[in-house]
């Protein structure tokens, strides 16, 4: 398979097989949580203004009280490589073209000098995030392979984008088949990974908020 | 397999729910909660963080409840909950745990952290994994009626106490009164001033109260060790009582977790919602103040604090009656550092305070109890849990710092003028 080939299947039958893997993946992780269901709360409940599941799966993208100062690395570089990845991911021209053909959505996207800058600044965040763990005591005891795994396929897509886009290290159309390689490989990771949590971080946000709420506490 | 082994797993299995298998999914290992947990930042041991103490509950529900986990399962890839593992685990799950509910509130993914222990305490409870020190209170709670063992003939006795000393009948088993009145074990036998103090508050407020002669203690060690079974017991005496004196509402005493139990555990365990309400003493405080039914006079001028009672305000929802109480008596009122919505636990909630095994750890965590109180340096200390103010009290003997502590209920009985002379005037 010459370098053409390898980006026609990435493009095509490997694109396909990713993205069926991760919709039905998706489909059935969210089935497998969210059908176990929770028993009715009986006990009479408590009003208080800003106490709902909803409030709270806002509310929880800001750090609580006094913890940003406890943990900048944390909340900073996090920020920063989530806003960063979105960024990269959903306002490059190239991407939304490609979920144009796909869904038939667009919108406007960010100049590609802009877009470069912020996937610099992202790559960076995440090897803070990467040093952060490796540093950090109860980071590192929390850590297992799933950790540095993820780590690993969510890193490769932004780093192989980039690369591919700044022509370095391999000729274009090798590095731009790579680059789509390392993107299926994130699809079919994310729905049986921790990574999931961008689906269920929604849903925990609102069970707390809910369940809190419930009694009146604003969490 | 042992036999205790195979029901604990099969009682934790059926502890875990759709919010429980969200939260594991979310956890991204941050390690965020660590710094929330009071018996991790004052040891500095990994091992304390919140979302570790529940990890042979993350590996059962991905070996149980997913397909993955089902799949590793099979081929043999991962590891089974055993006996040694879970006993390793008490410690976390008990002694390092007072279910304060700290890191739920700061968990960036939302989980709720807590309801997660809590669940977990049953399958740890039911796998014969509970320490000793709340075995102890949950038998005399369900055998005796009270986790400390004290029987109705103490409670008269208080009760006779009470009326010799101020002249107030203390009404028992009085059908159709509005609020039966519940008491914790603490303060019978460490702390009668809370009786005397709910007569004179009572009658100020020209409201009908009882104690119930069957349901005298609210505190619920089966709740802290996680036996739905027991905790049900426990309950099922207070609404026995409850219905049969056909009160309208229930007070809940000076104490965090009784007021959980009763409040926002109570009816699932029985089954169905209750018949009457249940109101923490303070709220009940509160509501008296806000009717001007509560009516005082003088103020404390030494410097006071108050120390929020987890289950009151985090998990409870009430923050600001205290507050309001507070400054009705007192004009030198200061909040420590991180008071309210974060404040810190005393570090014997939740159970652990029976745990004697668990006494060196909460001396080292009380660390930050210490550090909250050395910031506004007070004269005396205010709360409204007879347990924290228990482990305060050891606490502060523990580092020699000499700051009495004090129940608010009491604190406000104080100030209310001598019944027996503003009648005569």
């Amino acid at each position: 398979m010459n370098e053409m080939q390898f980006l026609t299947w990435v493009r095509g039958q490997g694109l396909d097989l990713a993205v069926s893997i991760f919709l039905l993946g998706v489909l059935w992780r969210l089935l497998e949580i969210y059908g176990l269901g929770r028993k009715k709360d009986l006990t009479a409940p408590r009003h208080t203004p800003g106490a709902s599941g909803w409030h709270t799966v806002f509310r929880r993208s800001l750090p609580a009280e006094g913890m940003l100062k406890k943990s900048p690395v944390t909340y900073i570089a996090g920020y920063t490589f989530h806003i960063g990845l979105g960024g990269v991911v959903f306002l490059f021209a190239p991407h939304i073209k490609l979920i144009q053909s796909l869904t038939g959505l667009h919108w406007p996207g960010l100049p590609s000098q802009f877009v470069d800058l912020i996937a610099i600044v992202t790559i960076a965040a995440m090897v803070v995030v990467l040093v952060d763990r490796i540093s950090k005591p109860v980071k590192r005891f929390l850590s297992t392979f799933e950790d540095w795994f993820t780590w690993l396929v969510t890193f490769l897509p932004l780093l192989t984008g980039w690369l591919a886009v700044r022509h370095l290290l391999l000729p274009y159309t090798s590095m731009l088949a790579v680059h789509i390689l390392s993107v299926e490989i994130l699809l079919i990771v994310l729905p049986f990974t921790k990574l999931f949590h961008a689906f269920t971080v929604f849903g925990s946000r609102w069970y707390n908020g809910t369940v809190n709420g419930h009694k009146g506490v604003v969490v | 397999m042992s036999a205790s082994l195979e029901k604990g797993v099969r009682v934790l299995k059926e502890m875990i729910d759709a919010p429980i298998a969200s939260y594991f999914n979310s956890c991204v290992h941050c390690g965020l909660c660590a710094e929330a947990c009071l018996f991790y930042t004052e040891t500095g041991d990994p091992k304390y963080t919140p979302i570790h103490k529940l990890e042979p509950m993350r590996r059962l529900y991905e070996q149980e409840y997913t397909l993955l986990g089902r799949l590793k399962k099979m081929v043999g890839l991962s590891k089974a909950v055993t006996d040694s593992e879970l006993g390793q685990w008490q410690e976390l799950v008990y002694n390092s745990c007072t279910l304060c509910g700290r890191c739920s509130a700061v968990c960036p993914v939302g989980n709720d952290i807590t309801y997660m222990v809590r669940k977990f305490r049953e399958g740890m409870s039911a796998s014969g994994h509970a320490p000793v020190g709340i075995k102890g209170a949950v038998n005399r709670t369900v055998n005796i009626g009270s986790p400390m063992g004290v029987k109705l003939p103490a409670v008269k006795a208080q009760m006779k106490h009470v009326e010799e000393d101020y002249g107030i009948p203390i009404p028992m088993d009085q059908v159709g009164a509005e609020y039966m009145v519940m008491l914790s074990s603490m303060e019978i036998i460490n702390f009668p001033e809370y009786l005397a103090a709910i007569a004179k508050i009572m009658k100020q407020a020209g409201k009908t109260w009882t104690l119930c002669s069957t349901a005298f203690e609210a505190t619920n060690a089966g709740m802290q060790i996680g036996n739905s079974d027991l905790a049900k017991v426990i309950v099922t005496r207070i609404v026995d009582g409850a219905e049969k004196l056909k009160v309208k509402t229930v007070i809940s005493p000076e104490c965090g977790h009784a007021y959980t139990a009763l409040r926002w555990e109570g009816a699932n365990l029985i089954g169905r919602p209750f018949s009457f309400k249940v109101q923490h003493i303070i709220e009940v405080l509160g509501e008296f103040q806000e009717k001007g039914l509560l009516k005082t006079e003088g103020f404390e001028t030494d410097r006071l604090t108050f120390h929020d009672p987890c289950q009151l305000a985090r998990r409870g929802g009430v923050l600001q009656p205290q507050r309001n109480l507070m400054n009705m008596v007192a004009k030198n009122f200061v909040e420590m550092p991180d008071a309210g919505y974060m404040n810190w636990c005393c570090g014997g909630g939740g159970g652990a305070s029976a745990i004697e095994e668990g006494e060196e750890l909460r001396t080292e965590a009380f660390k930050r109890k210490k550090f909250q109180l050395e910031a506004v340096k007070p004269d005396r200390l205010v709360t409204a849990c007879a347990n924290c103010r228990i482990v305060l009290e050891e606490g502060l003997e523990h580092y020699q710092m000499d700051i009495p502590v004090i129940g608010l209920t009491e604190l406000i009985a104080e100030h209310i003028p001598d019944l027996a002379k503003s009648e005569g005037a």
